[in-house]
């Protein structure tokens, strides 16, 4: 066509469009973006190793506590401190169940295991010093750790990101104060905040989400606000404007679809500082009561017995340095993708 | 640069504030009272209240409160050391903290800086996965859990190191705290060096100064670590709260005679007025930190001197 060929409008051109063209319009942008993102990441193969590793895991909390055919917390005081004995390896010399001690008459490598006369019951990672079996409490533990990791952060997310977009679209006054009054807050240190809230509640699982709430969604609002604040004056968002688009449709339709992938990224860094701070409170002494299990009060377990048994450690911190590495590889690759 | 620094002096001071305003309400909501005893009569305990002050009203006491830990009176410790002012047992104890935890960040840093320069410039494959594979362990791993391992490797099987702190040689046995600590800052700070380096490496100037004919040790030094020192600078303060939280468990566990071990022995004997005053002490510690941090990020970044704001 050539330049000087002029445009006739026609009446159809000032018809608006109708519904069906706006949801296909909208609805292709979105999904192209996700698959993007979603090929990005699938395609490094590290975050897919860190999503295999966290799959496992949940799974494992799942079921993990029951396929031992051992209760986490049944008791069998005679059966205390047995070292892990595997089906298949004990045939083989390893893992039989034996282990070397070191008394002051040197070193003795006994087997419990022959001593009690058990032939056809295996504790994989083991027993503790009350007989109950390692196996189930390890995922027991991960179990409760989890949640309680997971809970606090999604707390800390719907707090965190209302209270960041809040400040980052209204701007002015509004976000100087939401601000200031962030300074203030984040200014004092978690392990104060967390300690002596724990000193006042009672010890147990929604003290310990409370206490990691409290520190946790600073950084969440944060991320939300610099990521609103890159956002808003985008084309699209101005043309929302524009068309008459109040607020609420412009901060959940517009704009929070465009920051989720900062925000996923987030999550994935704040369940291994969850997870970190419940087995610190656990270390210190204020974590979960005697009694139940979490990562942190097998680790100071563990920690206790260390220099005897050792096997009561390791599984424990094999597990957590595994959801560690998983959730940070996830994490890594979710920011790669974004870029 | 007055004003800004005006500024967060007094922004500062105003959180120490509120602070203490929150330690004081949670000393008047935590249970229990110091004159429990049932043999004494309602007048031995209102004469007692008289003679600690207690009796005024709450606002009278916490300007009381303020007054006396600003001067630094921090009250006396229960049931640790009995009627010993906490400001000796802080005084004795805090340079082994701040030792401890100094040499963590310096080695670490030292450690991290010069990894993420190496690898950001001779950019190896066999390298870089290396590198990446220690960064991950040195992030992912908390610090008690190096501690464990060094305990139970360096400690006990081979017998290198003391496996709990030890006052006639206090810097041999500090090596497994320092070295359980500083893993982790290694980490952090090798990561963000390597992606700022990387990204310098790759500018106009850095290529100037390779074709005019440099040396690479001059490049490196004058150009690249300066230039990549600023978002060092920035990770730094988030280090120093991961530090502080892990001197806890690492002074447990090496049996360290510093803060942290004090803050967890008073936690575990429910010695409040210990925990408050170290709660202080610590918040103090790192606003301080936070303020000094800030004036270095002012004075190698120009751009927030003119009023912009540190991303």
């Amino acid at each position: 066509m050539s330049e000087n060929a002029v445009y006739i409008p026609a009446d159809a051109d000032f018809v608006p469009a109708g519904e069906e063209r706006k949801v296909l319009a909208s609805s292709e942008t979105v999904t192209g973006s996700k698959n993007d993102m979603r090929k990005r990441f699938f395609a490094q193969k590290s975050a897919v190793v860190g999503m295999v590793i966290l799959v496992l895991l949940t799974v494992l909390a799942v079921i993990g506590p029951y396929i031992s055919g051992h209760g986490y917390d049944d008791q069998q005081l005679e059966r205390a401190n047995l070292a892990p004995r595997v089906p298949v390896l004990a045939s083989m010399g390893i893992l039989d169940g034996s282990e070397t001690l070191n008394k002051t008459s040197g070193e003795v490598t006994v087997n419990r295991y022959e001593e009690l006369g058990i032939t056809d019951e295996y504790y994989i990672f083991g027993t503790d010093s009350l007989g109950r079996d390692m196996f189930a409490r390890a995922f027991m533990g991960l179990r409760i750790s989890l949640v309680i990791a997971l809970a606090a952060t999604v707390i800390n997310l719907v707090i965190g990101m209302n209270y960041g977009i809040i400040s980052g679209y209204f701007g002015g006054m509004t976000d100087i104060i939401m601000q200031r009054v962030i300074d203030v807050i984040g200014s004092i240190p978690t392990l104060v905040v967390v300690t002596l809230l724990m000193l006042v509640l009672q010890p147990g699982m929604g003290s310990i989400i409370l206490a990691l709430m409290l520190s946790g969604w600073i950084e969440m609002s944060h991320i939300a606000r610099a990521e609103v604040l890159k956002v808003k004056e985008l084309e699209y968002v101005q043309a929302a404007r524009t068309l008459g688009a109040g607020h609420m449709h412009i901060i959940f339709r517009e704009i929070m679809p465009n920051i989720t992938g900062k925000l996923v990224t987030q999550i994935m860094l704040s369940i291994p500082a969850a997870v970190f701070l419940e087995a610190f409170l656990s270390f210190v002494g204020l974590g979960m009561p005697a009694g139940s299990c979490s990562l942190g009060t097998m680790l100071t377990d563990g920690f206790s017995n260390v220099l005897l048994h050792s096997y009561k450690l390791l599984p424990t911190a094999a597990l957590m340095v595994l959801l560690m590495i998983g959730c940070h590889l996830v994490a890594e690759g979710l920011k790669k993708a974004a870029e | 640069m007055g004003r800004y620094l005006r500024k967060r002096i007094l922004i500062s001071i105003a959180i120490l504030f509120v602070i203490l305003l929150v330690l004081f309400l949670l000393m008047q909501l935590m249970p229990g009272s110091p004159f429990n005893d049932a043999k004494l009569s309602e007048e031995q305990v209102a004469s007692l209240k008289e003679s600690y002050g207690l009796d005024q009203p709450v606002i009278v006491q916490f300007f009381r409160y303020i007054g006396k830990m600003l001067r630094g009176d921090l009250g006396v410790s229960y049931s640790i050391s009995p009627n010993t002012p906490i400001t000796t047992l802080i005084a004795n104890r805090f340079p082994v903290t701040l030792r401890i935890g100094f040499f963590s960040l310096i080695i670490g840093t030292a450690a991290g800086l010069t990894l993420g320069l190496i690898t950001a410039f001779f950019r190896g494959r066999v390298m870089k996965l290396i590198f990446n594979f220690f960064t991950l362990i040195g992030i992912a791993v908390p610090s008690y859990l190096f501690a464990i391992f060094f305990s139970w490797v360096l400690g006990y099987k081979w017998n290198v190191f003391p496996l709990l702190y030890d006052f006639r040689s206090p810097a041999f046995s500090s090596v497994m705290p320092i070295l359980a600590m500083s893993l982790s800052v290694m980490a952090v700070i090798g990561q963000f060096t390597k992606a700022e380096a990387e990204d310098v490496i790759k500018s106009d100037y850095v290529l100037l100064a390779k074709c005019s004919g440099m040396k690479s040790s001059t490049i490196i030094i004058k150009y690249i670590l300066r230039n990549s020192l600023i978002p060092v600078i920035t990770v730094m303060a988030s280090l120093l709260v991961s530090l502080l939280t892990g001197s806890l468990v690492i002074e447990k566990m090496f049996s360290v005679p510093g803060i942290g071990g004090l803050l967890t022995t008073a936690i575990s004997s429910n010695d409040y007025s210990v925990v408050i005053a170290l709660s202080f002490v610590y918040s103090a510690l790192y606003i301080v930190v936070m303020l000094i941090l800030d004036i270095l990020y002012c004075v190698v970044d120009p751009r927030v001197r003119l009023g912009g704001k540190p991303s």
